[in-house]
């Protein structure tokens, strides 16, 4: 039973990661088919410019922030964070602001820039006000994210209403995937870098999820791993918040369910992490897609559904947890 | 040889240690004991580099623990905290093997696998291996932070209260398996320990503290007299002999 379990799980994994691949490929306004994709050009070149890219940029997003919600969660030591309960994403949305009042027409390299550079400011806000907080207990720690969040987007939005730019913000703030075409979500491919550096840190950070005393003891230097790791979700943030907007949820909900099936060793987590990120991005955008087509629901609105139902799941199971 | 100089440690101003000078001889175990706020931990945690002194220096044979390369550092010197409430779900195996992490960076070798393996049936967690840290009573849990540390294989091993969280019977195994370890591998053991009588049973040397100050360093004998305790622990203290061993009483 002991090997057969992982077996099955990854099997499994695998091919609902699979189905769903082909579905979002298949799925869409404009009739597509295995058959018709061999025969009409049209049909294909449709596919290559739109369906592939909307496919892969919603793996790439999906495996973004969940990658972000683990490696923060390794370093603060806490369960209940990712980068839109910490105030991470919400800074990214500034930046993106900033670069719309400041340069309208700044390139979107310009805008991943300051917006990744926003979003490290929010980390580095958020991390500082954790180091003054006494009281560290785990739904504390969110709860100052989300708070730090609120603010944020609160500014945001007063800034966007001023300079009437609060259009551009609310496509930003529904993050979704209908206007994703070839030649958009090319940035996107920046994740994979992320998840090879973090593949390299993977031992550092399970480490780090020990806490500062143990990583000292064995020589591993928590400081340089914190800002390494931050940098990471503070660029995976930035790139994800201008190619797609905001993704709640996704950081939070993949890393736990990994972490109840197979602990918190972040070298063999990561693929599953990965994996389980992207089938469920998948599976809420052919949600969002479906229910009302020919129009469609974000993606973020999805996932805010769904992920509010299993991160209150999260809380009762823990406090259950707690008490035993 | 663990030698510190002024060592010296205050909070805002407010000294909780020293400035102390001493040292702690190689092999054996040496035992700090001392009453609540003498600066036991403070003491221990800035000889294990997890705190930054306000003055002073700290050398393991010779080399100053804060500046040496921490990876050097951690070959040499493991140090365990009393409160490790971390909430990462590992296997004791697992976090058994963060242990030669200083040796392997990760890439555990045929060796490390064999000083996992021996660090768990030293602590008779063989049978809990592949158990989550989760799934353990606080004894258990305790016993695996230890096997983490001796995995570690360094010639000290600095450990703040080891004994706290285990009943009656598994503290005496604790401290029969550090003795152990002492003597079995040729580790130089220093802990902090809470009841003067487990100190004196399973310990070569003690070192008391009191009020932030070095009171006496010295071998069981020579600590375990009335007029020592006493003075260490401001409250009067007897020493009666039980089965040929001198023992603290202290309750009246």
């Amino acid at each position: 039973m002991k090997t057969a379990r992982p077996v099955l799980l990854r099997t499994g994994i695998v091919g609902v990661l699979l189905a769903l691949l082909a579905a979002s490929l298949m799925t869409g306004g404009y009739d597509i088919t295995l058959s018709r994709l061999l025969e009409d050009p049209d049909a294909r070149e449709m596919f290559l410019i739109s369906r592939v890219p909307r496919t892969l940029a919603l793996v790439l997003a999906g495996i973004a922030m969940s990658v972000s919600g683990l490696i923060m969660q390794m370093v603060t030591q806490n369960r209940f964070v990712e980068p839109t309960t910490t105030g991470t994403a919400q800074w990214a949305g500034l930046g993106i602001l900033v670069t719309l009042i400041v340069t309208p027409g700044a390139t979107p390299l310009t805008r991943m820039i300051v917006a990744s550079f926003f979003a490290m400011i929010g980390s580095l806000v958020f991390l500082a006000v954790l180091r003054r907080v006494a009281l560290r207990s785990s739904l504390i720690v969110p709860l100052i994210g989300i708070m730090l969040g609120a603010v944020v987007s609160a500014v945001t939005v007063y800034l966007a209403a001023t300079f009437n730019l609060l259009q551009s913000m609310s496509a930003w703030r529904s993050g979704g995937f209908s206007g994703i075409v070839r030649g958009h979500y090319e940035p996107l491919w920046v994740v994979g870098i992320i998840t090879v550096v973090v593949f390299l840190l993977a031992d550092r950070l399970t480490v780090a999820g020990l806490g500062a005393d143990v990583a000292r003891n064995i020589g591993v230097n928590y400081e340089r791993v914190v800002l390494l790791a931050t940098v990471l979700v503070a660029v995976a943030t930035g790139v994800t918040s201008v190619v797609v907007g905001f993704l709640p949820f996704l950081g939070l909900i993949v890393p736990n369910i990994v972490s109840m099936l197979r602990g918190d060793n972040v070298r063999g987590n990561l693929p599953w992490v990965a994996a389980l990120g992207a089938a469920l991005i998948l599976a809420c955008d052919l949600v969002g897609r479906t229910v009302v087509a020919p129009m469609e629901i974000p993606v973020s609105v999805v996932l805010g559904a769904i992920g509010a139902a299993i991160f209150i799941a999260l809380v009762l199971r823990q406090r259950r947890h707690a008490r035993v | 040889m663990i030698q510190f100089s002024d060592l010296h440690k205050a909070y805002q101003g407010d000294t909780v240690l020293g400035p102390v000078t001493g040292a702690i001889e190689k092999g054996g175990i040496t035992s700090i004991v001392g009453p609540n706020g003498a600066g036991k931990s403070t003491l221990l945690t800035m000889m294990g580099r997890l705190l930054d002194p306000t003055g002073g220096r700290v050398t393991i044979e010779g080399r100053d623990v804060f500046t040496t390369k921490s990876r050097e550092m951690a070959q040499q010197l493991s140090i365990l905290r009393q409160e490790n409430q971390f909430t990462a779900r590992l296997r004791v195996r697992e976090l058994v093997a963060f242990g030669r992490f200083p040796h392997s960076q990760g890439r555990l070798t045929e060796d490390d696998h064999r000083h996992v393996a021996e660090a768990l049936e030293f602590l008779s967690l063989t049978q809990l291996a592949d158990r989550y840290l989760d799934q353990l009573s606080g004894g258990q849990r305790q016993r695996a932070y230890v096997a983490m540390v001796l995995a570690q294989d360094t010639d000290y091993v600095l450990l703040d209260e080891p004994l706290n969280n285990l009943d009656m019977k598994h503290s005496v195994l604790m401290m029969r398996q550090l003795r152990r370890a002492a003597d079995e591998l040729g580790r130089t053991i220093v802990l902090i320990i809470h009841d003067i009588n487990f100190a004196a049973a399973h310990s070569d040397r003690i070192m008391a503290l009191r009020d932030g100050e070095i009171v006496t360093t010295g071998t069981i004998p020579e600590i375990m007299r009335p007029e020592v305790l006493t003075d260490v622990f401001d409250t009067p203290v007897s020493v009666l002999e039980v089965d040929g061993r001198p023992v603290a009483v202290y309750y009246s």
